[in-house]
Parts: structure tokens; C-alpha cells; sequence
């Protein structure tokens, strides 16, 4: 793949703490990342380990206490139109209808809607036809199709997965990363996925990012070696088995924290 | 007759809101006929004991009202109480509306003002009437204000509870598409909180229509509810209950109005 980094993703010493009673929590502590245009990381690690925080913090929702988040040459601050968002689970509005739900970020941003690209999108994931339902009419799986539309309908450079399949049984699961690769074969955008699925990250991801906590940092990144398309058997294979194997060891054997002293992220 | 009734009308949650849908003849000729039972049977059982008109009057003499010359009067008293409700309920409406989504941003507000809110719900107005009257006079005014000051507690108290309703995610997602507070407001916090919103505006409604009545009764010579005080006063039982019946209605049209205005703004949920 090219090596095209005019629009790569930096996050240079990212700092966060909450303050507390008992005085500041580091939620991230000198987080460098670097993200090539185009590559698809995930990031794994025990929970409290800031992981989330340090998503939402390049999505422009949190305000880091110092370090600097940038898209190619630009410093992300806020919300910026070239990084769309997946939450856990759809989080789909209710009285929305699926097309009025992939509509809402063009709405917000007073563009008009990309009819054709939204679709093309809907039937790439298979709902085309169900653009006029509401949410609640399909299952988990679907409305999670629905929520990618969403994200890319504006054809952001990065997508951020927050644990987007969280929610969702086994198969359904295993469904949705088979066409989160697809997808991401034919559009290459840049992808950060948080999860805890130590399968799935391995599965999507060029790189394992694995964290730990207090204070939040990276501590160590894992190349995955697998090559693409990579197909669902993969999972089945002992390559696979002992990389996940190795990632689950490295995080059980985190210097422990006490429970209590975890902090929120 | 009515037992072959297949429980097509059991499956739905009110028989009233399947009715009003249009949905299946066999529901509307069940309603007719249990309709028809209630009130030929009222009517039987009247006439067989003989109970007399002062008591108890036969559907047929309240029905027997409506197309009465006495009619003329009643019409106009019962424009007197809705003109009395739509301008009390359309300032308490709207004060509490307005006041539920304000307050419900600014916590410290809220805190200080529900008390006083709170205040307000519980205390029956009707009993502010003969206060009101004394300060504003026998005219429209004093039940005007007592409409609003039944109605809008009401819908402002239900409001604030919508309005409480964060989705943190949701609105995380609103602000990730880089939505402004107002949008924030008005594409998230708004429909979250219409299922309340609704509920309240209804209950406050039948509150007002409910202080409406009561407040004519306590004086001023017009509306339906001094024309009950006049008809049960002078023993005109089948106009007592005309007016009775008309004031019944009022109350299911709202109930029903407002159950149609939530499926259509907020079916979403439930």
C-alpha cells in the first residue's frame, strides 16, 4: 500500500486526567500514535485503561489536558467533518426512520444529503429496501449495518469504531467483521476500533495496540501478520489462536491495579 | 351475540384506540352492542322501578335534552367553557412548556423553582377561586387564570421529566456530527422528551377542563358548569345530565386527541 501520510493520524502526548477526591486520575499519559491514511488499528486492553477516552478524545468529544491530536496538518479540537463515529451498540434515534438516521449528520451540517452514496451504502450492507423502516423494526445486527451507513455516508478519511459489536451474538458478530473488512478493502479509510474482543481486533486490524492502565498508556503494538482478504477460518487457524493468545497474556500480565483504584474512561 | 367476538379487539391495547384506527367491523359492532346493552338496559331497569326523573333520569328523557329547545342555552354555556379553556390552557400549556425546557438545562434553577412547581400540582386550584373572583370579578378572568394555574403545573411538571432524559450517547453522537447546543436541543432533547411532553399537555387538559367547571360553579352565572348548579338546583335531572354527558365527551375527545398526537409524534416509543 501507498505510503500516503498527508493525511495520517497523529496524537502526540496525549494527556488526560479527571480530577477527583482523592486527586487526579491519569486517564491517558503520554500517548504518542501514528496512524498511516488508510491503515486499520485496534486498540485492546483492560477496561479503565483509557482506551475509550482516548477515541472520543480524537473524535473531538473530550478535551485532552495536554498533547495534541492532527489529521494530516490540521489540529483536531472538536468535532472535525472528516472523522466519522460508530458507538456501542447502533445508537440509532427511535423516531427516526433508517434513512432519516444516516441523514442526521448532513443535517446537522446543513449539506444535503448524498441520496445515491447513501443507497449505494444500504445495499452494500444489505438494507437496501429498509431505508423507510424504523430502528426498532430490525435486529441488532442490522441496525449496526445501519450505523456504519451512517459513519461513512459523509465519506469520512477516519472511521472510529467505539466497540461497535459489543451487543451482538457470536455469529451476527463474526458477520459484521467479515464486512467491516470488506468495506474497508473497497474504501480504505483509516480505522481505529476499540474493543475487547481480542478475536475481532486481531481479525480487522494491520495493527494491535494494547494499553494499560493507570495511567492510561500504550504498551506495546503488535503488527498482524495475516494477509487479506482475510476470511473467517482465519480464526480457526494456530497462527491466529497464539497471536490472540500472546495479546491476552500481555494484558493479564499488566502490572495490576487495585479495583478501586481504577479510574473512569 | 357479541361472543363471537374473536379476540380481535382483546389483542389490542384499548379498545378505544383500535376504534378510532378504523380497525375491523366486528370491534365497532361489539362497541355499538355492549353501547346499546348499557343504555337500553339503564333505560328498562329505570322505567321498571319507576325510579323518578329527580333521581335518576332515563337515557331516553337525557337524549330526549338534545333536541329540546333548552339545547340553545346549554350550546352557548358550553362555548362560554371552552372559550374559558382554550385561553387558560393555551398560556398554562405554553408557560410550562416552556419553563420544563429552560429549567431542565440549568440544575441549580430546577432545584430551587420544583419546590414552587410542585406547590402549585398539589394544590387544588378550585379552592383559589372564590380568591380569584374577589380580585378579578364574576367575568372570564379569574377562571382564565384558573385554567392555567391547574394546567400548566401539570404539563410543565411532566415536560421537566422528558426533558431530564439524557442519552449521553446519543447526544455524544449529535456532537460528533458537530452539532450546536441548540441542535443538540432541538434534533435529541426535544423528541426524547415528546412521549412526556404529550402525557403532560393531555393531563393538563383534562385538569383545566375539570378547574373550568368547577370554577363556573363557584360563581359568575355562565358556562356548563353554572348550568348544572342552576339545572340540579331546580331538580332538571335530564339536563343536569345532558350537560354531564356533553362535558364527558369533551373529556374522552381530548383523551383522544392527544392519544392520536403521540402516536404521530412520539410512536416511537413503546
Amino acid at each position: 500500500m501507498n505510503q500516503t501520510t498527508d493525511k495520517a493520524l497523529n496524537v502526540r502526548g496525549a494527556t488526560k486526567t479527571y480530577g477527583t477526591q482523592t486527586g487526579g486520575v491519569h486517564a491517558l499519559k503520554d500517548v504518542d500514535l501514528t496512524v498511516r491514511q488508510g491503515e486499520f488499528i485496534s486498540i485492546v486492553g483492560p477496561s479503565g485503561c483509557g482506551k475509550t477516552t482516548l477515541l472520543w478524545s480524537i473524535a473531538g468529544l473530550h478535551k485532552l489536558t495536554s498533547g495534541a491530536i492532527a489529521l494530516g496538518d490540521e489540529f483536531i479540537t472538536g468535532p472535525h467533518p472528516s472523522i466519522g463515529m460508530m458507538f456501542q451498540e447502533a445508537n440509532l434515534l427511535p423516531w427516526r426512520s433508517i434513512r432519516k438516521n444516516i441523514e442526521l449528520p448532513f443535517e446537522i451540517r446543513h449539506r444535503r444529503p448524498d441520496a445515491a452514496r447513501i443507497d449505494s451504502l444500504l445495499n452494500r450492507v444489505g438494507l437496501g429496501g429498509f431505508g423507510d423502516r424504523m430502528p426498532r423494526e430490525l435486529s441488532g445486527g442490522m441496525q449496526q449495518r445501519a450505523s456504519i451507513v451512517r459513519a461513512l455516508a459523509s465519506d469520512p478519511t477516519v472511521l472510529l469504531m467505539d466497540e461497535p459489536f459489543g451487543a451482538l451474538d457470536a455469529f451476527t458478530r463474526d458477520e459484521m467483521n467479515k464486512l467491516v473488512e470488506e468495506i474497508w478493502l473497497e474504501s480504505r479509510k483509516t480505522v481505529i476500533l476499540i474493543t475487547h474482543s481480542i478475536a475481532e481486533a486481531v481479525f480487522l486490524a494491520d495493527k494491535v495496540y494494547i494499553m494499560s492502565a493507570r495511567p492510561g498508556q500504550i504498551s506495546r503494538v503488535i503488527d498482524v501478520p495475516f494477509p487479506r482478504p482475510r476470511s473467517l477460518d482465519l480464526m480457526e487457524t494456530r497462527e491466529f489462536f497464539d497471536l490472540v493468545n500472546l495479546i491476552k497474556h500481555d494484558i493479564q500480565h499488566q502490572p495490576k491495579v487495585p479495583n478501586a483504584a481504577r479510574g473512569a474512561a | 351475540m357479541s361472543q363471537s367476538n374473536n379476540n380481535a379487539g382483546l389483542a389490542s391495547p384499548t379498545g378505544l384506540a383500535s376504534g378510532l384506527g378504523g380497525q375491523g367491523m366486528r370491534e365497532v359492532v361489539a362497541i355499538i352492542a355492549v353501547a346499546f346493552i348499557v343504555i337500553g338496559g339503564g333505560e328498562f331497569l329505570l322505567r321498571a322501578f319507576d325510579v323518578p326523573q329527580f333521581i335518576l333520569p332515563t337515557p331516553s328523557a337525557i337524549g330526549a335534552v338534545f333536541a329540546s329547545s333548552e339545547m340553545a342555552t346549554i350550546g352557548q354555556h358550553y362555548g362560554y367553557t371552552l372559550v374559558e379553556l382554550f385561553a387558560g390552557y393555551a398560556i398554562g400549556a405554553s408557560v410550562g412548556l416552556v419553563l420544563a425546557a429552560v429549567i431542565t438545562q440549568f440544575p441549580f434553577v430546577e432545584k430551587v423553582i420544583t419546590p414552587y412547581i410542585l406547590l402549585l400540582v398539589t394544590t387544588p386550584m378550585l379552592a383559589l377561586v372564590p380568591l380569584l373572583i374577589l380580585n378579578f370579578g364574576f367575568g372570564y378572568a379569574p377562571r382564565i387564570i384558573a385554567v392555567a394555574l391547574a394546567s400548566g403545573p401539570m404539563v410543565m411538571i411532566n415536560a421537566a421529566t422528558g426533558f431530564r432524559r439524557v442519552d449521553t450517547m446519543k447526544i455524544a453522537l449529535a456532537r460528533s456530527c458537530g452539532a450546536s447546543t441548540l441542535q443538540i436541543f432541538t434534533k435529541i432533547r426535544v423528541p426524547m422528551a415528546m412521549p412526556m411532553v404529550i402525557v403532560g399537555l393531555m393531563i393538563g387538559a383534562i385538569f383545566g377542563m375539570i378547574t373550568a367547571v368547577g370554577a363556573e360553579m363557584s360563581g359568575g352565572g355562565f358556562g356548563l358548569g353554572s348550568r348544572l348548579t342552576t339545572y340540579s338546583s331546580t331538580l332538571r335531572m335530564p339536563e343536569f345530565f345532558a350537560c354531564i354527558l356533553i362535558l364527558a365527551v369533551t373529556g374522552i375527545t381530548i383523551y383522544a386527541f392527544f392519544f392520536w398526537l403521540g402516536k404521530k409524534l412520539a410512536g416511537w416509543e413503546s
